[in-house]
Parts: C-alpha cells; sequence; structure tokens
C-alpha cells in the first residue's frame, strides 16, 4: 500500500483580530498583537495557514485574591496588590505578551470600587507596561457596564480588549468598544449554540467581526476541562467548515479557573497523594492550557510564572515544525 | 471499512438454501452487515467471502494487549475527536526504569510507583506500565531489572534491549506475561521469528511516515499483528502532526498498516516540559506514553487530564449521591442540596468551600444530569428531593431544618415544602460563583 498523506482543506477562515494600538494608530502600546487567521485546526501545519501564533497574557489584579495565590507569592512577594509594578514584573521577568487587569474589587460585594477608580488601575497599568491590554470583569450586569463604560472612556484609542460581554448584558459595553476604539470579549458557559447566538446579536448590532474574540469559558483540569475541551474543538471544526459566526479567536483563562480550586493551593501534608504543591500549582495550569491550545486557543491568560515560560516555549516548539512542514 | 448488505450479498453464493436458519441470501447479508449474524452460520460461504469479510470486520486500529492476566488494553479507537463518539482506552503511563540506576534504587521505584494511586471521582488512578531499559553492561542487570517487576508488581512490560541474547532471556522469564518489544533499529528478520515464537507485542520505531508504513506493512504480511508504533519526531509540533496523520489515515483512508496504537518516549529538560508534552501528546492520541522520570504531582496531574479526555461525552460522570461534609459542618450547619453531576457537584462543593463556612452538601441522585436537565427530566423536583432526603435519613444526622436549593430550580420550592414537613427550602443563587456572596446575606439556619 502506498502512502499518501490524508491532507483536508478547510473553506472557512478563522478572524484576524488585533489588540492594542501605537501612537499613529492613536494609542500609546510599543506594538499590537494579532490573533487568528488559521485555515486549519490547532498545529496542523501540514494543511493550512497558521499566520499568527496563539499568545500568552499574565493577569493584575484591583484587588489580589490573596487566600489562593500561596503558590505565587514567591514570584511576586509584595507587588500582587500592585497592578502597575506586578504588570512590570510579568511583562519585564516572566515575557507575558498581554496583561489583563482583573477588576474584581468593583463588585459591588467585593469591595465595591468605583468606575473612577477602576479608571485609575487601568491608566497605572497603560503607564507601567506598553504590551496591549486585557481589561476584564465580573457578572454584576449593573456595576461592570458603569465600570466599563468608564474605563473604555479613559482607555480611548488604546484598542484594549474588554473582557467580556454575556448574552443578557452586552449592548452598553459593546457601544461603549465601539465609541473608544477597542475589542470584545464575548463569554458565553461552554455552549456552541449559545456561543453562535451572541456573536450573531453582536454583529447584528453592527459590531466589527474583527474585532470579537470569543470566550467558550474555561473549566480546568478536572473541573470541567472534558466539556471546553470539546466546545472549543466543535466550535473550531464549525467555523473552519464555513461558519463565519463561529470563525472567531478564542480566548480561554486557564489561571483564573485553575487558582480558583483546592489541587492550586492545597498542601501536600493535607494531600499527600497528590504531591508537592510548589509544582501542583504550575503543573495544573500547564496541562489546562497546552491541552486547550491543541484545540484552538488563541490567547490565554495565565497566572503561574512557570506555567507561562512552559507554555510560551510550547507554541514556539510548535511552531518552529510548522517551518519545517 | 464496513461492508453494506448489498456488498456482502455479491459475495454469498445467492443459493437460498436457508441452512444459515435465514430464508434468503440476502436476509442473511443484511443481517451480517448489522453484525447480528456470523459468516461461518453459512456453511457454503467460499474462501473469497471468508477472506473479504474477515478483513473488513479487522477494527481500523487494533486492540493491543500489553500484560498477562491484568493486561492494560490500548487501541481500537474510531473517532478523531471525542465529542463524535469518545474514545475507548486510555492513555497507559509507563515508568521509565533504566538498568543502570541499580538494583536498590529500582526496587524503591518499583515499589513506589506500585503502591501509588489516587482517588477521583470515584475512580482509582494509577499508572499503568513498566519500561525497562538495558542501558548498563551486564546481560544481568537486566534479568535482575526483569525479575524485580514481576516480583513485586502485575503490571505490564516492555522491554527495550539491544543485546539480542539478554532479550530472548528477558523475554522468557516473562512468557506468560505477554510483554511489549521495543525495537530501536528496523525490524528484521530475528525480530519476527522472536515475535512469533512468544506472541509478544513489537513496538517498530521509525522516523518517517513512508518507512513506518513500508515496516508495518513488512510486519503484517509476516502475520505480525499485535503491533504498536513508535514514530521518532524532532520536536512535539511535529509529533503532533504525526499522530493526526497516522490516525486519519487508519480511520478515514482505512491505511492499514497505520491501524495500530500510539506510543512515544518522552524526553525534556525540566518535569515542566516533560508534563507539558505528555499533556499534549495525551490529547493527541498516543496509546502509551513513557515518562523517564516522575513525582507524584506529575503523575496526578496527568492522570487526571487522562480521565478528562477518556470521559465518554455521552454518560456525564457521577458521584455518589449522599452527604459530603463541606469543611467540619456540626448538626447547626447549614444544608445545600444540589444534584450528582459531578462537575456540578465539584463546583458547588468549590464554591461553599471558598465562602469559608461549613456546610452539609446533599447531593441527591439525579443520574448524574446537572441541575436544569435534571429537573426537566423529573429527576430533580419536590418529590424526588424530598424522598431522598428522607431515604438518607437527613433529619437524623443535622439539627438546621433549612434547606438551600439550586435558583434554576426556585419552582420546585413549594412542592419541597410540602413533601418535607417541618423544613423551610431556601432559594440559592442561580450559579454557584455567588454562593459566597449568598450565604454573607441570608440566613441560611
Amino acid at each position: 500500500m502506498t502512502f499518501e498523506i490524508p491532507r483536508e482543506t478547510n473553506t472557512g477562515k478563522v478572524v484576524e483580530v488585533t489588540i492594542g494600538a501605537t501612537a499613529e494608530q492613536g494609542g500609546s502600546r510599543s506594538h499590537t498583537v494579532t490573533i487568528g487567521g488559521a485555515t486549519a485546526l490547532s498545529f496542523h501545519f501540514f494543511e493550512g495557514e497558521h499566520p499568527h501564533r496563539p499568545v500568552v497574557a499574565m493577569e493584575v489584579f484591583d484587588k489580589a485574591p490573596e487566600k489562593h495565590l500561596e503558590a505565587l507569592k514567591e514570584y511576586f512577594g509584595g507587588v500582587l496588590d500592585k497592578p502597575g509594578e506586578m504588570a512590570r514584573k510579568c511583562v519585564e521577568e516572566y515575557g507575558a505578551e498581554l496583561i489583563s487587569v482583573r477588576l474584581e474589587g468593583t463588585h459591588p460585594e467585593k469591595g465595591n470600587k468605583s468606575a473612577e477608580e477602576a479608571a485609575e488601575t487601568v491608566k497605572e497599568v497603560l503607564e507601567s507596561v506598553k504590551v496591549p491590554l486585557i481589561i476584564t470583569g465580573h457578572s454584576h450586569f449593573e456595576k461592570i457596564n458603569e465600570v466599563m463604560k468608564k474605563v473604555c472612556e479613559a482607555a480611548e484609542g488604546e484598542n484594549c480588549l474588554i473582557n467580556y460581554v454575556e448574552t443578557d448584558n452586552y449592548k452598553t459595553i459593546a457601544a461603549a468598544c465601539i465609541a473608544y476604539g477597542h475589542t470584545l470579549v464575548a463569554q458565553t458557559p461552554i455552549d456552541v449554540n449559545l456561543a453562535k447566538q451572541l456573536n450573531i446579536l453582536l454583529t447584528d448590532m453592527d459590531f466589527p467581526a474583527e474585532r470579537i474574540v470569543m470566550d467558550p469559558l474555561t473549566g480546568t483540569l478536572g473541573y470541567g476541562l472534558e466539556y471546553t475541551y470539546s466546545i472549543m474543538e466543535r466550535i473550531r471544526n464549525d467555523g473552519l467548515a464555513g461558519d463565519k459566526m463561529l470563525a472567531f479567536p478564542m480566548l480561554v483563562t486557564p489561571g483564573y479557573e485553575s487558582f480558583k480550586i483546592k489541587e492550586t493551593w492545597a498542601s501536600e501534608k493535607d494531600y499527600p497523594q497528590w504531591g508537592g504543591l510548589k509544582e501542583r500549582a504550575a503543573y495544573w495550569e500547564i496541562a489546562t492550557a497546552t491541552s486547550l491550545l491543541l484545540t484552538g486557543a488563541e490567547l490565554l491568560i495565565m497566572y503561574h510564572p512557570r506555567a507561562v515560560e512552559v507554555v510560551k516555549k510550547m507554541i514556539a516548539e510548535t511552531f518552529e515544525s510548522g517551518k519545517r512542514g | 471499512m464496513a461492508l453494506s448488505g448489498l456488498d456482502i450479498f455479491k459475495l454469498l453464493p445467492k443459493t437460498n438454501c436457508g441452512d444459515c436458519g435465514v430464508p434468503t441470501c440476502m436476509a442473511f447479508a443484511m443481517k451480517l452487515a448489522q453484525k447480528k449474524a456470523e459468516l461461518s452460520d453459512c456453511p457454503h460461504a467460499s474462501e473469497e467471502a471468508k477472506a473479504a469479510l474477515g478483513a473488513a470486520s479487522e477494527p481500523p486500529i487494533r486492540l493491543v494487549k500489553i500484560g498477562g492476566a491484568n493486561a492494560l488494553e490500548v487501541g481500537n479507537e474510531t473517532v478523531l475527536f471525542r465529542h463524535e463518539k469518545t474514545f475507548y482506552h486510555q492513555t497507559g503511563i509507563a515508568v521509565e526504569l533504566r538498568t543502570s540506576e541499580g538494583k536498590e534504587k529500582l526496587v524503591s521505584k518499583i515499589k513506589e510507583v506500585e503502591g501509588y494511586a489516587v482517588e477521583r471521582v470515584g475512580e482509582e488512578l494509577t499508572a499503568d506500565l513498566f519500561f525497562i531499559s538495558h542501558d548498563s553492561k551486564e546481560k544481568a542487570d537486566f534479568l535482575t531489572a526483569i525479575r524485580l517487576v514481576k516480583e513485586n508488581s502485575a503490571k505490564g512490560v516492555i522491554l527495550d534491549c539491544g543485546d539480542e541474547e539478554a532479550l530472548k532471556e528477558g523475554i522468557e522469564i516473562l512468557k506468560d506475561e505477554r510483554p511489549a518489544v521495543f525495537l530501536r533499529k528496523e525490524m528484521g528478520e530475528d525480530d519476527i521469528d522472536l515475535a512469533k515464537a512468544y506472541d509478544i507485542n513489537l513496538i517498530l520505531t521509525d522516523s518517517s511516515l513512508e518507512e513506518m508504513a513500508a515496516q508495518a506493512g513488512k510486519a503484517r504480511e509476516a502475520g505480525l499483528n499485535n503491533l504498536i508504533l513508535n514514530l521518532e519526531a524532532s520536536n512535539v509540533g511535529q509529533h503532533l502532526q504525526n499522530n493526526v496523520i497516522l490516525r486519519r489515515s487508519a480511520l478515514k483512508k482505512n491505511f492499514k498498516p497505520f491501524g495500530y496504537p500510539l506510543i512515544s518516549c518522552i524526553r525534556a529538560n525540566s518535569r515542566f516540559d516533560l508534563l507539558a508534552r505528555a499533556s499534549m501528546l495525551i490529547c493527541k492520541y498516543d496509546s502509551v506514553i513513557v515518562l523517564p522520570e516522575y513525582d507524584r504531582a506529575l503523575l496526578y496531574t496527568l492522570f487526571t487530564l487522562r480521565q478528562n479526555i477518556y470521559t465518554d461525552p455521552q454518560k456525564p460522570i457521577q458521584v455518589d449521591p449522599k452527604v459530603y461534609p463541606i469543611g467540619e459542618p456540626g448538626p447547626e450547619s447549614p444544608v445545600f442540596v444540589t444534584t450528582n453531576f459531578s462537575l456540578t457537584y465539584f463546583i458547588v462543593s468549590g464554591e461553599i468551600e471558598n465562602s469559608g463556612i461549613s456546610a452539609h452538601l446533599v447531593v441527591a441522585d439525579a443520574e448524574g444530569q446537572s441541575v436544569l436537565t435534571a429537573w426537566a427530566a423529573g429527576k430533580f423536583v419536590g418529590e424526588t428531593v424530598a424522598k431522598f432526603v428522607k431515604d438518607i435519613k437527613l433529619e437524623d444526622q443535622v439539627k438546621t431544618r433549612k434547606i438551600v436549593i439550586p435558583g434554576f430550580v426556585a419552582q420546585i420550592s413549594g412542592d419541597l415544602e410540602e413533601s418535607l414537613p417541618g423544613w423551610e427550602v431556601i432559594v440559592g443563587p442561580q450559579e454557584a460563583s455567588d454562593i459566597p456572596s449568598f450565604v454573607k446575606s441570608v440566613k441560611l439556619t
């Protein structure tokens, strides 16, 4: 039997989305980051184009969830609650390609910081680093709408990635993104049809397709990863097969999700079968991130510096193989 | 490739003799196509028909067994994506033992791996195989390592040994344990003879797809079928692409030489890189991975990933329906109720834990469905929840008489209160992530 490589060609192509804006483009970033553009499944270099590598962002906090970040203290020491300084450390020491500013502290039950305070935090980070920014909110509709409007205005022209809108709350924030020149994350709870529906709602209000990133909602390893994994594979398969409303780049959040669960903070003393915490905290995030990379994740927001280093290395290694062939 | 009823009919005698127990050859062909009959039921089947149907019934990826009584089964996969159906035989995880490590170290390693199991969602997760590589000079070292594994473990064994005489003696020790032999060089006549004589599994190694196809083709022609493929790659990206090409060729093109399970020996400069590569290769089609080193946290992480990827997407994983203590609850602690879908349980228990309170979490039997699905199917309604609470005698376990239900099933609160006299039903938040703020604002006891 003679062997021939079974190549499959797709009619669809993932939308290319650019985040950030340089001085010429009306912002203050040193460069922009573009994701998407693939015409084949993740790492299938033998049958399609992958013009942009997946990128790794790291997250800073307006209010650090310190209880669960034990494993990160060794890397960030006293800057966990100083978003500007932490952002600089992430970029300069740990190789973050973007910074996500998480505004959890504006949630009415988690500090209730004002929209103005949130805008100040974002400005502080914009000044301390020159990489493009992601602004990450929460699910308290009333408050986050107010916060995001203010933040979008304060960061006008920077083309931040505003993270996120949901099906039940998208109009106000999407309008602010259009008004002040930002890109948007459409988040839906692990479901192909809901994801598609929100993208249709957004494009129906004339939101530009090249400014939409999808977040299919990350379940971390052992806590629903398999659902996210398969939904993302289905979304990407459908998107490449020609469904334009599913052909957007995808964002995942292995850091936030991993650092919520016991495996990244419970001690070996309490769980001897789980092994050492120091390694386990990074392992957990690495396994979550690398498996989701295979499903088509283009933008990963991560926490553990060791995990960031390894995941970036794996991305570089897979793309190296693409050049050869 | 499956044959249709009509394809099969063409191969039958078409005499409608009825000797097979079915009135016509056409009806018999239809039964064969549905796998409800076997060709041997027809006493008049030609050799040609037997050969054609035999090849058609061969699975696209062969099931290979490594080991004796508790053999690890790998292969027999039918899809490229788990959402298309499911992945059947989870990746075997092998720990490498090097003869240069010395007897003492090997004994402790074998005992450590053998004694390591971790429970997750009701499953006991363990490593599956030992990979013995002969990297010292003495033949005796290799044979000692094999005997040590045999004495201390029931796990299957893979042998990697360049010394033919040592290999043969080693196989002799394991002759009832069906080991796999790892060939580092292209398979030769000696290897074919050895595989036939001892009925062992052969692991073929090559670095190009074409040459691997030629080698596997040659093995098949020699009548060998218990093969595992080790297609070496220069980096993980190449490796992943190879694995996709191999599995796609087997499943979509029915390319027989690639219809075998895949193995890789993972190399890395650090445990973190090792974990990353192993994770990707578990997701994308390796049936066996060999770890040159390990620690508990690394194995636990890989076991969990493997369990996630190989879970049947059509069958939700369930947790045991019962009362779970969160923190250190006493008789006065609050009571929450949810369904026994594992993901629901994990998220709800995690958020109660995050809230910092101790509580009793009643996980009702809802056949493993999530809250809304179970409610829609009538498995998580006032009556069924009340019955479960009574069956487990919750009233004898706690003094609390308030029970928190998920916000998505607020509508069952009336029925539940009616069916549970003496209890007050509190409607909790719809999303588990709102539990921490919920417990601060509502009096739960």
